[in-house]
């Protein structure tokens, strides 16, 4: 059951797909105000094709993360996004839980 | 994040050991620190706060924006003995987010129906720990009073620098214990790392509320260790 649990883990998953030549974003939860479904630290990893593994907002914001992850995979610099009940973004990808959190989405370089 | 940092990284965790990653947000560069390596001054403070309190976060330097993330490895309580404090700990112990497994060669005592739900090895302790090292993130509880089965996790234990060591006995039973362990070499620092008579003094008295005393004193050993000098860290 360990090595099923493992075999899932976010950061695992991304050393693996960048072995196999993928193009790979991570992003990490880096703040949270209120009720947030996943805690600061928690990642998210991506890859060119829009394969993803993990979770930052227990999966409320994740395909705004996904779409914005296409852009860093392809332009290489790094991007903050954030996700709020005050945000118009939040409410059409349905962040009502009235939480904000704020996502670092950053390319595997090398 | 670069790809070597990603792969230090996965190879820290999959080694148990304790490491914090350091984000340049503006420019996406990454480092990463393992408990008990040399840490550049800059990060020294914030890296060791990170390790200790398990808690990513941001920090703001005059050089910018930065987001510490920590990975920890997993928390697990290794009990010698099955006894009865052994059987209110195995209850109390997955509450507080530890595994716990409990070793004891003798078979009456170690019957799965005292234990459920708990990993139960009936093998002597020299056996079961060459299966599965001791390490940082494990807290040794020796308890079944026997010197035979005692003495040699606990050594153990402080060679590898679990995080927390602590033995029953009272303390004429720690004095001869001492003085064992001196004998077979073992240095009176890490005599001292012993925890014995175990458990914080609350005036435990039933087993259950020796468990109580264990428990609280291996968090207090887990929060408040000592995270740059390293013993028993793999290089």
């Amino acid at each position: 059951m360990l090595e099923a649990a493992n075999v899932l883990d976010p950061l695992d998953i991304a050393e693996a797909w960048t072995k196999q030549g993928r193009k790979v974003a991570i992003a990490t939860v880096i703040e949270t105000w209120g009720s947030a479904p996943r805690p600061v630290g928690s990642h998210l990893v991506i890859d060119g094709d829009g394969n993803f593994q993990g979770s930052v907002s227990g999966g409320c914001v994740e395909g705004a993360v996904i779409t914005e992850a296409a852009d860093v995979i392809a332009s290489g610099a790094p991007k903050i996004l954030d996700f709020g009940v005050a945000d118009e973004t939040a409410w059409r990808v349905g962040l009502s839980c009235g939480g904000r959190i704020r996502v670092f989405v950053e390319r595997i370089e090398g | 994040m670069e790809r070597s940092i990603l792969e230090a990284l996965n190879a820290a965790r999959s080694a148990r050991r304790a490491a914090v990653t350091v984000s340049d947000l503006v420019s996406g560069g990454s480092q990463v620190y393992l408990e008990g390596d040399d840490c550049p001054a800059p990060w020294r403070t914030s890296v060791a706060r990170a390790l200790q309190s398990g808690r990513a976060g941001i920090a703001e330097t005059e050089q910018g924006s930065f987001f510490l993330n920590v990975y920890l490895p997993p928390s697990r309580i290794l009990v010698i003995g099955a006894v009865h404090i052994s059987q209110a700990l195995a209850k109390l112990a997955p509450v507080a987010g530890f595994d716990m497994t409990i070793i004891d060669p003798r078979t009456a005592f170690a019957t799965p129906e005292r234990f459920a739900g708990v990993e139960l090895i009936a093998e002597w302790p020299e056996d079961a720990l060459r299966e599965r090292p001791l390490d940082r993130f494990t807290a040794l509880v020796a308890v079944t009073h026997d010197p035979k089965i005692d003495d040699h996790p606990i050594r153990s234990a402080l060679e590898a620098g679990c995080f927390y060591v602590g033995a029953l006995g009272s303390r004429k039973t720690h004095a001869t214990r001492v003085e064992r362990l001196r004998q077979a070499g073992v240095s009176d620092a890490d005599i001292a790392r012993i925890r014995a008579p175990i458990g914080l003094d609350i005036g435990a008295a039933s087993p259950a509320e020796i468990a109580v005393a264990i428990l609280a004193q291996i968090v207090e050993a887990l929060r408040r260790r000592d995270t740059s000098h390293v013993k028993g860290a793999i290089a």
